[in-house]
């Protein structure tokens, strides 16, 4: 045992060195049309040697150590408790989301512009979250494109804008309405698929999307994006220092105090939390309505869902259309957020993180799914000096959290129906 | 009712159904017995359109149903259960009800995000349905539980009941007694019967073993290896000499 | 006759890229035949090899070593090990402990590891596009030379040439060795060929070994044929070489091969006839419009759902 040990830790060993030492250790570098080998200071050459022996180490001794990690006493201190009632833990729900939108709303008056700024942009990921979570936490479907129907609702409020002159209100539900269209017109055919296939073929129409973004620049502008976009109005109020629109009004001169450009940014926040909160709402209502049920059902069995005349394609296709929506809602807002938008915002990556977003908070949970868009959007922020790491630490976050704790970090807890007692 | 001729199903180089042909009438208890591996659940699989046959015509109330969608094959009043009972295990027992009843509800997305009248008084229609279901197949109390908890025959009634709510004319069973103790298994009996009288609907039954289904069915059809082997009354069935050979040879 | 030559000329680029394509599919198809699950890392295994051969190759140029063979084999050598090691220890680590739960999280897991394994290599190399030299030149020339010319570059050669080879090797391993034979066991019924005494997780990192090695050989392939690599390199190219997988069967190994020819050829009928831009929504529609008529593949085998 002790030898095959020994071989084993030896082995891995060695392959630690040979994954990182050519690509950390030999680093190329252009000189002019040439390239040559440099390489790595002994710093790095070091931390890679420490690294195999390390590996070394915790292979050789690995029974010992997850013998005594297993040994360790568990440090949830909430892991045994018993389950809390429905009605109950309804409430508290309910408390804590009131305490959290009273928290919201009062807050932004308080810190920096910049915060405020970051708070809307969470504020954003929050709805595509919320969105994305009705089609793979809830259907069970994965979409790998959903950064496609962001795009669609982002460019439709550009394009309406610069061409029609239409404003935020209008352009909402439309971009909105255009990104579900485009999600029923891919889904009807795709949805057939199995589950993997799906995956990828999104993954596929998101990059097409993209592509079609940058290279169609006679509509779009292609990749130097459009800009100018307006930001929402109030009631007809603008928040600039002078009027944009005829017949508008300026915030400012209306209640009559100084012009801030804080305003701009609070409002924006103001609007963005009032449309999360919305979406948060009428979601949280679809699960609890015969649609939310079918896609549960479909979901957990789909053979006994189609045998009691659910139609597959039909369920997918509400589920996939109304997580379209809610990013075209997102996008919309997004675009006035910026005032500038290019396909560079709209990359696979964005999909990749907004589904970590859904992973990490805990597939179906929707306040599991809140907290973690603030972890995944805020925590990179406060870690600027590591911003160089900041994609391979969130890349080896997702994979840790897969084998750690894969449930989320709220893992969704159904909210039964019940029967009440018959008289 | 039902009227199954010349069903044939192939997968490949293997022919699991051969020529199988049967009728269900109105009102009648009809079952299809056989040896391990006869072929029973594909033919189950082949009428409620699961599978698309390769040969043969089904007819449900007179319309050609064969190579229809599951689920529009199930909208036309047939329905059926599984031999490995499939619940939405993470739901709960009433749920599970309420899923099945999707047709009867309102599914209008703005009035149910509106809470109409008609959307609330649909859904309290459908629970009361669920609730008066469940306490005809004696799982009332068990209403609010997961439906994964339950004990295996409980899965069984719920399962029958999540076909019944959905009120077809025709309820299809694929080996309902499969699991079950001898006492369960009277009761069960007792039920399915018990819903041909009271609910007009017509039974077709798959079963493994001949002595259960003996004192309930109208007519048997027996088939072997794909094959039809012998159909007619119980009686009939019982003294039929290829039967006799077949199940006497098997054991 | 000049529309024919160009015809040709398309022809020949697309078969080139498509039979890279379809030695980066192999990887895909391969361990989605036996875990079912899609290795989204395996693009980044393929930029890295493509790395380690620029590096081995610009080591060799600086110690003197100028003999064309030797470089191309030492760097084969060197891509292959070290691409290798890393699809096992990338099973190892972010595989292997999710294996069997719900199939969103090895994916996720892939996904992640992506991520990391990009960044990695950009944090190490830069983020820049570095040039690849052309080591292999020249080629032969069809058509009169005042008008088009068709050309099969020597590169071009060697890819078809190295992809056949690599092709026939797997096809005997697969079907001839042990360790083939308990691969096809494995991908028929993992959990039978576990009761039956294979080491599952033995021939499971096989699997990726042999992708992963495959991929390093595309790497360093493709590296030379376009002439420059950058972290990114891997991403779309896994992309393509996953589609071509799906376009073909994922699971059929013939199947990939079959793909990633299509695959190419239609990029490059696009890139030739309507506009280089284009080629990538191409591919995806096309990848669409088969799943559409058929959801398994051009070479898959149907299957029948257990009820």
């Amino acid at each position: 045992m002790a030898a095959q040990n020994l071989k084993h830790a030896l082995f891995c060993a060695i392959v630690t060195l040979v994954i990182s030492y050519p690509i950390l250790g030999l680093n190329l570098v252009a000189e002019g049309t040439k390239v040559v080998l440099e390489g790595a200071d002994t710093a790095t050459v070091i931390s890679i040697l420490l690294a195999a022996v390390a590996v070394f180490l915790f292979q050789l001794f690995r029974d010992n150590i997850m013998g005594s990690m297993g040994k360790m006493p568990n440090l949830n201190p909430f892991a045994n408790r018993e389950p809390m009632e429905q009605s109950k833990r309804q409430r508290l729900d309910t408390i804590v989301l009131v305490l959290l939108v009273v928290g919201a709303l009062i807050w932004p008056f308080f810190v920096s512009r910049g915060s405020v700024d970051l708070a809307t942009l969470v504020l954003i990921y929050i709805m595509l979250a919320l969105g994305l979570n009705v089609v793979v936490g809830l259907a069970g479907l994965l979409d790998l494109g959903y950064v496609a129907f962001y795009a669609v609702g982002a460019y439709t409020f550009a394009l309406l804008y610069q061409y029609f002159n239409i404003s935020f209100w209008v352009a909402l539900p439309l971009g909105a309405c255009l990104a579900a269209l485009f999600g029923l017109m891919l889904g009807f055919p795709v949805l057939r698929l199995r589950g993997d296939y799906l995956a990828i073929v999104t993954l596929g129409f998101g990059e097409i999307i993209r592509i079609l973004l940058n290279n169609m620049t006679w509509l779009t502008g292609g990749p130097n994006g459009i800009g100018g976009i307006p930001d929402p109005t109030l009631f007809g109020m603008e928040f600039g220092r002078r009027v944009k629109e005829e017949g508008n009004t300026l915030f400012h001169e209306v209640f009559n105090i100084s012009y801030s450009g804080n305003h701009k940014i609070i409002v924006l926040y103001l609007i963005a939390l009032v449309l999360a909160l919305f979406t948060a709402v009428v979601i949280r209502r679809f699960t609890k309505m015969p649609v939310g049920r079918s896609w549960e059902a479909l979901r957990e069995d789909e053979i006994a869902a189609r045998s009691l005349g659910l139609s597959r394609t039909s369920v997918k296709l509400s589920a996939f259309t109304i997580g379209a929506f809610f990013a075209g809602f997102a996008g919309t807002v997004f675009a006035s957020k910026q005032g500038f938008i290019s396909p560079e915002s709209f990359v696979f990556l964005e999909s990749a993180i907004i589904l970590a977003i859904v992973v990490l908070g805990g597939m179906g949970s929707q306040i599991g799914v809140i907290l973690a868009a603030v972890a995944v959007i805020i925590l990179p922020e406060l870690a600027r000096e590591f911003s160089e790491y900041r994609m391979l630490l969130f890349g080896l976050a997702m994979v840790l959290m897969m084998i750690w704790r894969p449930q989320g970090l709220m893992p969704m807890r159904r909210m039964h129906i019940e029967l009440k007692k018959q008289e | 009712m039902l009227e199954v001729r010349n069903l044939s199903m192939r997968f490949g180089g293997l022919l699991a159904v051969d020529q199988v042909s049967l009728d269900v009438n109105e009102h009648e208890i009809v079952s299809i017995i056989g040896p391990n591996g006869a072929g029973k659940t594909t033919v189950f699989n082949c009428i409620s359109g699961f599978y698309s046959p390769t040969g043969g015509t089904i007819r449900f109330q007179g319309e050609e149903v064969q190579g229809k969608p599951d689920y529009k094959i199930s909208r036309l009043g047939m329905v059926r259960t599984f031999q490995h009972v499939r619940l939405f295990n993470k739901m709960t027992v009433v749920e599970n009800l309420l899923v099945a009843q999707h047709r009867h509800l309102n599914t209008n997305l703005f009035s149910g995000l509106l809470k109409t009248p008609n959307y609330r008084q649909r859904e309290q229609k459908a629970l009361d349905r669920a609730a008066y279901w469940l306490d005809r197949v004696g799982l009332l109390e068990l209403a609010n539980r997961e439906a994964g908890n339950l004990a295996y025959g409980q899965q069984r009634r719920l399962e029958i009941a999540r076909c019944m709510v959905t009120e077809p004319t025709m309820l299809m069973l694929d080996e309902p007694a499969a699991g079950l103790n001898p006492a369960e298994t009277r009761d069960l009996n007792h039920l399915i019967v018990g819903l041909k009288e009271d609910y007009n609907v017509s039974v077709l039954l798959i079963e493994h073993d001949m002595s259960l289904v003996m004192e309930i069915s109208d007519r048997i059809n027996v088939i072997n290896q794909g094959r039809p082997l012998a159909s007619g009354t119980p009686e009939e069935v019982r003294q039929n000499d290829d039967v006799i050979k077949a199940y006497l040879g098997e054991a | 006759m000049q529309d024919l030559l160009y015809f040709l000329q398309q022809l020949i680029n697309g078969l080139t890229i498509g039979s890279a394509y379809a030695l980066i599919a192999i990887g895909y198809t391969m361990v989605y035949g036996i875990i079912g699950m899609i290795n989204f890392a395996h693009g980044e295994i393929y930029m890295i090899g493509a790395y380690t051969a620029l590096i081995t190759i610009t080591g060799l140029a600086a110690l003197g070593i100028a003999w064309l063979p030797l470089i191309l084999i030492v760097a084969l050598i060197c891509a292959v090990l070290v691409s290798s090691s890393m699809g096992w220890a990338v099973e190892r680590v972010a595989y292997r402990p999710v294996r069997g739960r719900h199939r969103l999280i090895p994916l996720i897991s892939a996904i992640g590891m992506s991520i990391f394994l990009q960044n990695y290599v950009h944090l190490a190399q830069g983020s820049r596009n570095i040039g690849f030299p052309a080591l292999i030149q020249g080629g032969f020339q069809f058509g009169s030379p005042d008008s088009f010319q068709t050309s099969i570059s020597y590169m071009q050669i060697t890819i078809f040439i190295t992809t056949l080879i690599c092709m026939t090797a797997l096809s005997l391993f697969i079907s001839r060795s042990r360790t083939g034979r308990a691969c096809r066991a494995v991908s028929q019924d993992l959990g039978m060929a576990n009761l039956l005494g294979i080491d599952t997780n033995r021939i499971i990192s096989a699997t990726f070994i042999i992708g992963a090695s495959l991929a390093a050989v595309a790497g360093l392939l493709l590296g030379m044929y376009y002439g420059s690599i950058d972290p990114l390199f891997g991403f779309i190219a896994g992309l393509k070489a996953f589609t071509a997988a799906v376009l073909g069967g994922i699971g059929s190994i013939p199947g990939a091969m079959l793909g990633g020819l299509i695959l190419g050829v239609s990029e490059s009928m696009t890139s030739g006839y309507l506009s280089g831009e284009y080629k990538d929504v191409v591919s995806f529609g096309l990848l669409i419009l088969i799943l559409l008529f058929k959801p398994t593949g051009l070479l898959g085998k149907p299957e029948v759902e257990k009820i």
